[in-house]
């Protein structure tokens, strides 16, 4: 084992490879919570950022989702600017716990923010993981090009990883997000949790 | 829109010697994620399945895992496990001072009503990369945790280990 040797944030060592962890004080000013939604007992339809400043260079989400439908699972679709329209794209890895498999998709209305989350009948009280980068999402001069890891875990049968990359279209300005389930509602304590990342 | 600085460096751990885990505690309850960042510098060549426990607990772990080898992508499952499989097959190096890359993200880990879910990704030049979910079936916060080696003492010298924490707002 090892002694630490390096420690930052209100630190103490106790024991050999072993350290306290406090809340640091201070911290960067790169990385910024913008918001959060965070899904009520009666769930709810649609989870979406509105009024997205453009003073910032990236945007991250990073989310925890469960599905109120009657299934074992659900996707949680993306759109940007309300736009309804065909003009996203995605290309996916993924991992079912026995094979992996590639998929892709054009001229689509959305892509994801999770491709499988778990549903009504998934095992109680687990829920999918997300955490997705949208770059230069205010720059108008480029389509808005996001990249996801997503993934659940029931303890069997249903487990499921996946990388997705997703194109919008489209030059303007990102300045909303709407997030919804291909069924049923956001269940209670989903939650949605918007961060700028500032450029230099 | 609320906006507030966050994802703050947490700790540090560069270590001195080589050692087979390393635990991180007394973990506070003030963030909403944590994220903890591995520069794995390999002493050994077994490049061993690195084990993510919570809370002291030995029970009741599961995950699924996506590989790929530079000649083929595999995705493989386990349940009822002792741990979190981190880098199960590849994503650590099997050759002695090379390095690998490890970001774990412990998603909304003090809420007491959910089971807790990470997120994990592992990538070593000289075996390949892997993306992790897993699943710790308890509505307990995260106080502590443990990132161990399933061998002795595989994290090397230099091998340096960081918490950062992220608030939402």
């Amino acid at each position: 084992m090892s002694p630490i040797i390096s420690a930052r944030g209100g630190l103490s060592s106790r024991a050999y490879g072993q350290f306290t962890a406090a809340a640091a004080a201070g911290g960067g000013p790169s990385y910024e919570s913008i918001a959060t939604v965070t899904v009520g007992s009666g769930g709810s339809a649609n989870a979406e950022f509105t009024s997205i400043p453009a003073t910032y260079k990236h945007l991250q989400i990073r989310a925890l989702i469960r599905g109120t439908a009657s299934a074992s699972a659900i996707s949680a679709n993306m759109q940007f600017n309300s736009d309804t329209g065909s003009n996203y794209s995605y290309h996916e890895l993924y991992g079912n716990g026995t094979t992996a498999q590639a998929g892709a998709g054009a001229t689509q209305t959305r892509f994801f923010l999770h491709g499988n989350a778990p549903a009504a009948t998934a095992l109680a009280s687990s829920f999918g993981v997300a955490v997705m980068d949208i770059l230069d999402y205010a720059d108008t001069n480029k389509y808005k090009t996001a990249r996801c890891l997503n993934g659940m875990d029931v303890n069997g049968s249903g487990g499921y990883i996946l990388f997705d990359s997703g194109s919008w279209q489209n030059t303007n300005a990102i300045t909303s997000i709407q997030i919804t389930p291909s069924s049923g509602n956001f269940a209670q304590y989903s939650q949605f949790a918007l961060y700028g990342i500032k450029g230099a | 829109m609320a906006a507030g600085a966050t994802y703050e460096p947490i700790a540090t751990n560069t270590l001195g010697s080589a050692t087979s885990s390393v635990i991180f505690s007394s973990i506070s309850g003030s963030y909403t994620d944590l994220v903890l960042v591995i520069a794995y510098k390999a002493a050994t060549t077994n490049q061993p399945t690195l084990q993510l426990t919570f809370n002291g607990s030995s029970s009741s772990y599961s995950g699924t895992q996506l590989t790929g080898n530079g000649s083929a992508a595999a995705s493989y499952r386990n349940t009822n496990a002792a741990f979190i499989s981190i880098a199960r097959l590849v994503g650590v190096p099997s050759t002695v001072g090379n390095t690998g890359t490890i970001i774990i993200n412990l998603q909304n880990y003090s809420n007491t009503t959910t089971y807790k879910t990470v997120l994990a990704r592992a990538s070593a030049a000289d075996t390949g990369t892997e993306a992790d979910v897993g699943l710790w079936q308890n509505t307990s916060a995260i106080t502590s945790f443990t990132i161990g080696a399933a061998t002795s003492n595989d994290f090397a010298i230099g091998s340096t280990f960081t918490l950062y924490g992220i608030l939402a707002a």
